[in-house]
């Protein structure tokens, strides 16, 4: 049964949110804090472990493999439901701060792959 | 007819939205591979068209057309998250063990590194709240980010998009930069493209680069670049914008 992974997936989501509410009220903030991140570990977590006990089934992963590829097209709607009108003149800070990070990250990671070559001794 | 026609278009809203996201899908691939041949990935384009269709509208974008409401629900926070949480899927942690003390140190790294940057752009453009300033961050780290941290501390829409265009900006950068620079960066083993994945964190940009360096690597940086993005959901409104409140404010 496919629903029973899309279930599963759902449980996760929502034991992250729950997290996260309890966060948000303990730091006094009204949002979820974190909450899709933490269902993300929890999701990890147990499906790791079911895939161990061999009870993950093929039909389980369809149903949440269905979900995963939906990911970038809720992602383009989304982009298509923002206030872009009031954010085209502040545009520099996006671009700015996009290509900033990435160089410098591009910088660490030579950094940190050349620790890894030093390690390893080769 | 006519309009009992658009009226049967206007009650099947979330139906029309994965029409006009498939539509929208299918031009941006064909550009990515037809004309610029691969060389930016279609998710990047998409996402970008994505922004320009909602320049069409007002405060909801592309949803306050009454034709289009239905993105509204497809791109909203519950299908949203809902989503992102899958994407977690077949991510392992005795895979990110393999990658050693390295992999581990990179997530974080990568997470705190390019969420200051970020701070400091948005110090210097002028911002000062930290709602914004956090939200702003965290698209910097990758542009999904930017909106779940958005939500979560009550940033505007505006601010919303611009963490997006950060992110997409990342994306963008990293799957045309570093083809170009692969012996510099060093990235040849499967450890290595995990660390790449860890700092850069952007599942697609990575995906699209480590794929046109040697496609065998692909998982391995993905995996990575997932759980960056796990943790960057976490960090960033939970953690990371309380100590920017307490010492912003």
């Amino acid at each position: 049964m496919k629903i029973y992974g899309v279930a599963i997936l759902a449980a996760c989501y929502f034991a992250g949110l729950v997290l996260g509410e309890m966060l948000g009220s303990l730091f006094g903030v009204k949002g979820n804090l974190g909450g899709v991140g933490f269902g993300m570990l929890f999701f990890i977590l147990l499906t790791d472990w079911m895939k161990k006990k061999n009870k993950m089934t093929e039909d389980y992963a369809a149903g949440i493999s269905f979900w995963t590829s939906l990911y970038i097209p809720i992602v383009i709607a989304m982009a298509s439901i923002q206030n872009v009108n009031a954010a085209v003149n502040s545009g520099a800070v996006a671009i700015v701060s996009g290509i900033v990070a990435t160089f410098l990250s591009f910088v660490s990671i030579r950094f940190l792959i050349s620790l890894l070559k030093e390690e390893r001794g080769v | 007819m006519m309009d009992s026609i658009y009226q049967m278009f206007l009650k099947n809203g979330l139906v029309l939205s994965f029409l006009a996201v498939g539509f929208i899908m299918l031009v941006t691939q064909f550009v990515s591979q037809k004309i610029l041949r691969d060389k930016i990935p279609g998710v990047a384009l998409a996402i970008a068209l994505g922004l320009i269709l909602a320049s069409f509208g007002g405060k909801a974008g592309i949803a306050d057309i009454p034709l289009f409401s239905g993105m509204a629900l497809l791109g909203g926070t519950m299908l949203r998250d809902f989503a992102i949480v899958s994407t977690a899927y077949g991510a392992s942690m005795d895979e990110i063990k393999k990658a050693g003390w390295v992999g581990v140190v990179s997530l974080f790294v990568g997470v705190f590194f390019n969420f200051i940057v970020g701070v400091t752009c948005a110090i210097l453009f002028g911002y000062s709240d930290p709602a914004e300033i956090a939200t702003l961050a965290s698209g910097t780290c990758t542009f999904i980010v930017g909106p779940i941290t958005g939500n979560a501390v009550g940033a505007s829409s505006e601010i919303i998009t611009l963490s997006i265009a950060a992110g997409v900006m990342k994306v963008l950068i990293v799957s045309v930069v570093t083809p170009l620079f692969k012996q510099l960066i060093g990235i040849e083993t499967k450890t290595s493209a995990m660390v790449f994945g860890g700092v850069m964190g952007t599942v697609s940009g990575v995906s699209a680069a480590l794929a046109s360096i040697n496609p065998k690597l692909v998982p391995y940086g993905a995996l990575t670049a997932t759980f960056y993005t796990g943790i960057a959901a976490i960090l960033c409104p939970s953690v990371f914008y309380p100590i920017l409140k307490w010492i912003l404010i």
